[in-house]
Parts: structure tokens; sequence; C-alpha cells
């Protein structure tokens, strides 16, 4: 971990450069756009400055993991490989065909991906045995896991958050994107999660809520890693579905994207801020 | 040697042997102790059990669970299906009071759909001992094995010594002319049963313990076929089990044969002690032997035990 103050101008470049690669996943049959920008920042940061992961060490077991059981968000997370060298930027161009595997969700035929994901409710628990497995061999490695906000509908994200209590997994890290959207709807319209920060906290996390768009406060949040010795850590970062895209933030009918080529170009150059895309592709599509 | 016993040898011995169960102890009883850190209760969490058993294998580790089977089967199912299907890991799945052995727990513990749906799953093998003593045989060779395994725990003593075990191999406990009986688990010892008395009424009679449902035993279903009768003898429902397992291969093989299933059909078993959840459902080994022959006999149905456990 460094202790020295990340480059703030840099995570933000490399963080554009991604939502760059998303936007270009969102046409040809499209993706999740609006859960994927929501997660960018957070996972800039994390593999950036926090995570010992990188192309050389990806089968050492003293390495960290991260489990990305929002499974549908991983167009931010193959960005991210690509711009941190885990990946052949070449290789996005590939998305969605058959001839390779970069598809909706994300699979171990990538390297870097720890584990299959697409059903939600299901990593937490599968980062629970790895990171059972460190405390049981006295190994110092970090073990991220990834949730949506929607996705803790799930019952098995807090049976996993009572068995992770229960074995005092300090060494084991849940990040909830909180993007307040499920599929379809705001979060506290459907299925409400507030006061989502006491629930973790009466589970017997160690709670931290942040900006999950801001890479000073992601810093110092997990800088303090492990928030409490005995403790499951748990970072509720307040994210905004479609973040960087005005045009789409915040947009229930804008989960699932497929965009025309032309509004690509356009959403391209809103990233960069210039002026809102007037969007004419359809809306809620399903997936 | 018993399943705790065989277990505790092979995991202190082997240091990638995780002990798990989701708060079901009643096999492992002696094990918190022994094998202190690998020794992890999740408590009545299925699902969690099961993905935190994937991410121990991940780590190299071969876990084995316990639970009870309708809960690892099918609570869990998803889990088992995603976690440990698809990645194809080596999560070895002890599934407890399988079958008739739930016996008056009620039709909430009833795994009798167990065979078929964890059958489904690529790369999931499953396999259904006739006692402790084939358990105790096949599980070392199991547990060795890359892939899941399901297996329906029947810790149950028959007195019969099988031979050794091998994946995908049926075991021959006799060969006939007349009618030969498949079967798997529990009921291996009402099939010996009623083995004796169809040889006493004069039948020559084969009986075949198929020990490895998945991978299955497909030339000894073949030879079976040369039999008058086929008879598929399983504590399961009629649909996705044994006998429909004989379809697929005779279907395959383009064969035909005259098959006699005893399954329970489209109903769930009435709760009570086993051994009158035997009689009451027709498949002690006087009643199975009587239903083939088509006549009564005054043959003496052995005394069935009771389960040791109760959960």
């Amino acid at each position: 971990m460094s202790v020295v103050q990340p480059n703030f101008h840099q995570l933000e470049a490399t963080a554009l450069k991604v939502r760059e690669h998303i936007v270009k996943m969102s046409t040809g049959g499209g993706c999740f756009t609006g859960a994927s920008l929501s997660a960018v920042d957070l996972i800039v940061y994390l593999y950036s400055e926090f995570l010992n992961i990188n192309k050389d060490n990806l089968d050492d077991p003293d390495r960290d993991y991260l489990f990305l059981s929002k499974g549908h968000d991983v167009p931010a997370l193959y960005g991210t490989f690509a711009e941190l060298g885990l990946m052949d930027p070449e290789r996005l161009k590939n998305h969605l065909s058959i001839d390779d595997y970069i598809y909706w969700h994300p699979n171990t035929k990538i390297p870097g991906i720890e584990f299959h994901s697409g059903s939600l409710g299901h990593l937490p628990s599968v980062a629970i045995g790895v990171a059972l497995d460190i405390k049981i061999r006295g190994g110092a490695n970090k073990v991220i896991c990834i949730l949506g906000d929607g996705e803790l509908n799930e019952g098995s994200c807090w049976e996993a958050m009572l068995v992770a209590n229960a074995y005092k997994l300090d060494n084991l890290i849940f990040v909830v994107d909180r993007n307040h959207f499920q599929a379809n709807m705001p979060t506290e319209e459907l299925i409400p999660l507030e006061p989502l920060h006491d629930k973790f906290t009466a589970f017997g996390a160690a709670v931290n809520r942040i900006n999950g768009h801001s890479f000073d406060e992601l810093h110092q949040t997990f800088q303090k890693y492990p928030f409490q010795q005995g403790k499951l850590n748990v970072v509720i970062a307040d994210t905004v579905r479609g973040k960087g895209l005005p045009s789409i933030e915040r947009r229930a009918d804008r989960w699932f994207c497929n965009f025309t080529t032309e509004e690509v170009s356009q959403l391209l150059l809103e990233l960069h801020g210039e002026h809102q895309t007037q969007l004419t592709s359809e809306t809620l599509v399903v997936r | 040697m018993s399943y705790e016993e065989l277990l505790t040898e092979l995991a202190l011995a082997d240091e990638r042997f995780i002990v798990m169960t989701a708060e079901n102890r009643a096999l492992i009883r002696k094990l918190p102790q022994l094998m202190g850190g690998r020794f992890i209760d999740t408590g009545i969490t299925e699902q969690t059990m099961i993905g935190a058993a994937a991410g121990l294998a991940l780590r190299g580790r071969i876990p084995v669970v316990h639970a009870l089977a309708s809960f690892l089967s099918m609570r869990a199912f998803e889990f088992v299906r995603t976690d440990a299907g698809i990645p194809s890991l080596p999560v070895k799945l002890s599934a407890f009071i399988p079958g008739l052995l739930s016996d008056a727990n009620g039709p909430t513990h009833q795994a009798i759909e167990d065979v078929s749906i964890m059958r489904g799953i690529p790369n999931v093998t499953v396999f259904a001992p006739a006692d402790e003593d084939d358990m105790v045989k096949m599980l070392p060779t199991v547990w060795a094995s890359p892939q899941p395994a399901y297996i329906r725990v029947n810790t149950r003593q028959t007195g019969y010594v099988h031979e050794p075990f091998e994946i995908g191999k049926a075991e021959i406990i006799s060969q006939g002319t007349d009618v030969t009986i498949l079967t798997y688990g529990l009921l291996f010892e009402q099939a010996l049963v009623a083995t004796e008395i169809l040889k006493a009424e004069g039948l020559s009679v084969g009986l075949i313990n198929m020990r490895s449902l998945k991978p299955v035993d497909e030339q000894a279903i073949l030879a079976a076929t040369a039999t008058k009768l086929v008879v598929t003898l399983e504590d399961h429902f009629l649909t996705g089990g044994l006998y429909t397992i004989v379809a697929e291969v005779l279907l395959k093989h383009q064969k035909t044969a005259n098959v006699l299933p005893f399954a329970l059909k489209e109903k769930w078993f009435k709760p009570a002690l086993l051994p009158a959840v035997l009689e009451h459902e027709g498949f002690t080994g006087k009643q199975v032997a009587e239903t083939i022959l088509g006549y009564q006999t005054k043959h003496i149905q052995p005394e069935v035990a009771k389960p040791e456990f109760a959960e």
C-alpha cells in the first residue's frame, strides 16, 4: 500500500479512458452501461492503488483477490484491465464476439477474473471461502467483493454477512456500488435499503460510507484497512448510475444500453464535457 | 471403518481437506476438536457453505460439506450448479438422510429428486452407496477425483462385504437369467432379501449394486437386459432416477427391455419410522419379491433396523 498520496490526476485520466471503453462497448449488442459507469472510479482506484494484483502475479497465492459479484458491470473491469496492462486493449473490440469470451458477465477465460458471476448474491460466499483459506494459512492477502445495491435484495448476501461476522473476516471487504438503482427502478422506490449503514453495522461489520466518485475519499477510506480488528470491512460507495454521461445519469430507463454508432461518437464527446447527446436508441432494453 | 473414521484419517493426513457443515454434525461429532481451523461450521446456511466451499476449492482445498440431502440438493441447488458445477471444482457433497432415510421428518426433508437434479448438472458426479462398507470403499476415490461429487450418505450396516470401488462401475452381486434387480443406496438391503426369496421360489436372479449413478455403468445395464425382466428399485421419484437412467441407456443403444420400476410415483412418502415406511410404500424385500412373482409367499421379512440418527 502506498504511503504517498496517489496521483489523483492520473487516476482521473485512467477513469476517463475506462469510461470511453464502456461507451464503445455500448453498441453492436450493447452492455450494462449505467451500472458499469457507476463502478468505474472505485474499480480504477482499487486496482491502481490498493490491490496487489498485476499481470505478473495472477497465479500467485499471495496476490490480493477482487470478486465482482455485481457481474453486469464487467465492462468497467475489462476497461480497467485494458488501461492497467492486464489485457490488450485491442481485445475489447471482441466484445460479444463468438470468437472470444468478452460477454455481458465475467468469466475466468479472461486473465484477472477470479470467478464467474452474473447470478447475484453468489460471490460474497465465494469470497468468504477464499478469505477463510487465507486466515487458515496466516496469509496477508486482501479480498474484495464488489456488490451492487440492488443485489442486496438477495438473501444470500445477508447470510454471507452472518458467516463473515462469525469468522471475524477482517481480511474481507464488501464494497457496495450504491448507485441507488436496481434494474428498472430506484432502489428506495422498490425495495428500500436505507438505513444501509445501520444494517451493515447491525450485522457486525465495520462500515465506511463515502462518495464512490472521489478518489480522495476512496484513498482515505482504504488507507484505514483493516477498519477494525476482527470485523468484516464494508464500504458503501455512493455513486451515480451512468456517471460521466449526463444524458443517461440517474435515468431508470437507461440500464442496459445499445446505442447507435452515431450516439457513441456523441457520447464520447459528452464524456469530455461536450453538450448532452440527444438519444434516440431504444430504451428499457431487457437482457 | 465408519464414515467419521475414514474422514478423520484422510483429512488429518492431507491438509487439502476442509470439513464443512451447515450445522449438521451427526456424522462428524469428533472432527471439530481434531481439525482445528480446517473444520468450518457455517450455521444453517447451505448456500453460503457451498459458495465458501467453492472459494476454498479455488485455493486448492478439497471441501467435504455436510447438510441434509434435501437442503444440500435443493436449497443450495443454484450454488452447487453455478459455483461448483460451472468451474468443476472438487466440492464434495455429503448428503445426509437422503431418500427414505429421512423417515419420520416429513416431505420437507424428503430428498427423492436429488439424483435427478444433481446428475443434471454438468461436471457433477453422483454416488449412492449400498451401506457404510460400500461408502467407505468408494469415498477415497470419490474425494480424490478433481470433480464435484454428490454422495447419498448411507451409514446402514448390511453385513455385505463389497468389492473395491471404481468410478463408473457397478458391482455385480449375482447373475441370473430370469430377473435382474438394479438398485442403489438404502434399498440394497431389501434387494438382498428379495433376491433370496426369488431364488427360493426357483428363479434365476441377478442383483446389481449400481453405486456410481453418474457416470453410470452402461454395460452393466445392457447386460441386465439379457434377462426376462429388469427391475429398478430405488427410493427416489420415478422421474429422473435409475428408471430414467436405464431408459436413457436403452434408448442410446437402441435396445428394449421389460422393465418393472419400484420408485415413488408422483408422490412424497408417508412419514413414519423407516421400517413402517418401507412396508407402507411397498419397498420391503418380501413385498418387492412378491410383486415380481405375482403371488404371496410364506417367506418371512427380516426385521428392518431403525436409522441410528435423527435430525
